[in-house]
């Protein structure tokens, strides 16, 4: 009942016309682009996979083998996958590990922005902040190639100065993959924090200075707590991304290691079963909210606050 | 010194390395763009050219690409930006009770795996299209419709985040006014509420733009047989790399430094239109029409300029490098000549000169490092023992036998490898 007033009242709001659309619009986006594809999704991954001409045939039943392969590995084998659980554990650590970085990395620096007069430098070093964002993604992996790389700039410097008498691999060794996407992502991360911190009082940060707090207790007693919900959507949003990066794995990642994004394209493009790669999807999805859902728990965060 | 001086001093070192972090990428690929090696790199550098720009106008699939993304950053722009204000204003008016549920319904694409929202994109339309019995051909299995609407799922949210603060500050007793004056409901979103949201129109539009051009994650799975400039740009990376991409990179990031200024300036203008005060000389120089064409005239002068140098004299500095390089590859080859009789194993003593090239094929069991150590031991002012004729020149020999082994490793990025250590070498 309340349902229908509502929107008669947003109609009359905005005129017939253009409520009508407004309303058609977000229905569109909101039904046709976000939750049934993703429901399709979910239907078409517990589906075997057939050829397009056996669809909707009498074969055409729920199954769950999809998700038996990711933990049994092919039928009768016995045991478990343990590759691509191995690929799948390897992702969500390393995800996480980024995102710890990037909040090492970022924090001091939205602190210092954050803290300083607005104006002038501040303005510079936030438009300066934006523009490695807008070079997209696989330039900048191709960067990290060209640096990293064995005759790259870092092993000629390391070389020139003599630290090591042989060029490091740092793609074999992951270290390339590591610092890519903490780079990616960093912008993801100082932003909400400095949103968050912007607001935080100089007054406040100065009366636990005159009570004698330390530099260390004035940030986990008045800026950390203050700071939480930038954090939180901070982290969240480095971590998802990570976790489901796809470009800079492919480009960066080590011969020996993949990312789980990298076998689900694997499912789609060379492994020919599209099925699998909707259920790989559908668990990298389920396992990362899963582990969002229980950081935001441990960390007393309401999902509602994100974002703003 | 004390200690207030020492943590000033570490703050800015935080600072400047943060920058030198965020920068050294983009610096580098701009140096790379105007070195003629035909592997990326710094150094050596051999010789300043623009010739990979030249190469990059002639690359037919890349500016098919580049078109493939106009058309696609256009469709999604009009698409998302109606829906992200739709969805914003809606989201003004639902009751309490319903708000966290379609506020997270709305958030959720930003976060959600591009790749995921690729996967059930694709799968959603398919399943569309074979209910309605489409063919191969039709809407539903056409790449750009699907990238579009792929996109617009998380193009739109950023879209709602914008007009939601913008929002946020908007008087509604403007409105109320305007209705009291006797205008309509449609009168009032038109002449009141539109002229609001226009910066958040212009911001949003020009966020959906720049996330539907540099999207791949999702952009991979609903292109289908249509590619991008983005997608065409991940096969080049995947299985090679040249400066070509480079000289793209400093391109775009040219572009993007002249769209923050112009968007810098523009906003400072309208400030100061807004607010008039006293401004120095200087300052409304640079910011009046005059300042803005003396800026462009210094900048095409300078685009000019490197032009020229990159077009003049490139092809006898690449001569002169030639011969360097055949010179070192000798140089490397007498070395090893004086090493080998000393060696241990009299089998392997040559009986006759050896030719360089032999130094650089793969299975030459003497010098199985030699790409990597070989540069190391380069005498740098040794007299210049380079003869035209006197030796055959290394570089075909040794491409070719790099070329060899490129296609005996089937992972790329091996390929890859042998091909930039050929490019060492030549």
């Amino acid at each position: 009942m309340s349902n229908s007033f509502w929107m008669r009242a947003f109609l009359v709001r905005y005129g017939t016309a253009v409520g009508a659309c407004a309303l058609a619009l977000v229905a569109f986006w909101t039904f046709a682009l976000i939750l049934i594809p993703q429901l399709a999704m979910v239907d078409f991954s517990l589906r075997p996979n057939l050829p397009p001409a056996e669809v909707g045939g009498p074969q055409d039943v729920y199954t769950l083998e999809h998700y038996a392969y990711l933990v049994r590995g092919s039928a009768g084998a016995g045991g478990y996958n343990a590759v691509d659980l191995a690929v799948l554990a390897r992702t969500l650590a390393v995800a996480a590990f980024v995102t710890a970085i990037d909040l090492v990395i970022c924090y001091p620096l939205a602190y210092l922005l954050a803290q300083s007069p607005r104006g002038g430098w501040t303005r510079l070093l936030l438009l300066l902040l934006v523009v490695p964002f807008w070079v997209n993604e696989i330039l900048r992996a191709f960067a990290f190639r060209i640096l990293f790389g064995a005759s790259g700039v870092l092993n000629d410097l390391l070389l020139a100065i003599g630290v090591v008498d042989q060029p490091v691999d740092f793609i074999r060794g992951n270290i390339a993959l590591y610092s890519g996407l903490s780079y990616a992502f960093v912008l993801l991360m100082i932003f909400p924090l400095y949103n968050a911190m912007e607001n935080l009082e100089r007054s406040q940060i100065e009366a636990a200075r005159d009570l004698g707090a330390s530099r260390w207790r004035i940030h986990r007693r008045v800026v950390i707590p203050f700071a939480k919900p930038g954090i939180s959507s901070g982290c969240t949003m480095v971590f998802m991304l990570s976790a489901g990066a796809l470009a800079t794995p492919q480009i960066l990642g080590g011969p020996s290691s993949l990312w789980f994004t990298q076998l689900i394209y694997q499912w789609f493009n060379t492994g020919n079963n599209w099925p699998r790669g909707a259920a790989y999807a559908i668990v990298l999805l389920a396992t990362t909210i899963a582990l969002v859902l229980i950081a935001m728990r441990a960390g007393k965060v309401r999902l509602a606050e994100f974002g703003k | 010194m004390n200690a207030h001086v020492l943590a000033r001093v570490s703050v800015a070192a935080f600072v400047v390395g943060f920058f030198v972090y965020l920068f050294a990428p983009l610096v580098v690929m701009g140096v790379t763009a105007f070195n003629t090696s035909s592997f990326p790199r710094v150094s050596p550098f051999e010789c300043f050219s623009v010739e990979w720009f030249t190469a990059l106008t002639n690359d037919g699939p890349l500016i098919r690409g580049l078109a493939n993304s106009v058309y696609i950053g256009f469709g999604v722009v009009l698409l998302a930006v109606p829906i992200g204000m739709a969805g914003a204003l809606l989201l003004t008016r639902i009751p309490d009770r319903a708000k966290p549920w379609y506020y997270t319904v709305c958030v959720s694409p930003i976060l959600i795996p591009g790749v995921v929202l690729g996967i059930s994109t694709l799968v959603f339309w398919d399943r569309l299209g074979r209910m309605f019995g489409a063919s191969e051909g039709s809407v539903f299995y056409n790449g750009i419709f699907l990238t579009i609407f792929g996109q617009t799922t998380f193009v739109a949210a950023y879209c709602l985040l914008v007009f939601v603060a913008r929002l946020q500050r908007f008087d509604s007793t403007q409105e109320e006014a305007a209705k009291d004056l006797g205008a309509t409901p449609g009168q009032c979103f038109r002449k009141v509420l539109l002229p609001y949201l226009k910066p958040a129109i212009l911001t949003s539009a020009v966020l959906a733009f720049l996330a539907s051009f540099e999207n791949y994650n999702t952009t991979v799975f609903t292109s289908l047989t249509q590619e991008t400039l983005v997608t065409v740009l991940a096969g080049k990376v995947r299985f090679g790399i040249n400066p070509s991409i480079s000289a793209l990179a400093v391109a775009i990031i040219t572009l993007t430094l002249v769209a923050a200024a112009a968007y810098e300036i523009a906003t400072r203008r309208q400030a100061l239109r807004a607010a008039p005060r006293p401004i120095r000389p200087v300052a409304g120089f640079l910011l009046g029409n005059a300042g803005i064409a003396l800026l462009l005239l210094i900048a095409v002068a300078g685009i000019g300029t490197i032009y020229f140098a990159g077009t003049l004299g490139v092809e006898e500095c690449k001569a002169v490098a030639l011969a360097e390089k055949r010179r070192r590859a000798q140089e490397r080859a007498r070395a090893l000549e004086q090493r080998l009789p000393r060696n241990d194993a009299p089998e392997l003593r040559p009986t006759q000169p050896i030719d360089p090239s032999s130094i650089f094929a793969p299975s030459s069991p003497q010098a199985p490092n030699n790409e990597t150590d070989a540069p190391a031991s380069q005498p740098d002012n040794a007299p210049n023992p380079f003869a035209p004729g006197a030796l055959p020149a290394p570089t075909t020999e040794s491409a070719g036998a790099s070329e060899r082994r490129s296609v005996e490793l089937p992972d790329p990025r091996a390929a890859d490898a042998a091909r930039e250590r050929a490019s060492q070498t030549d």
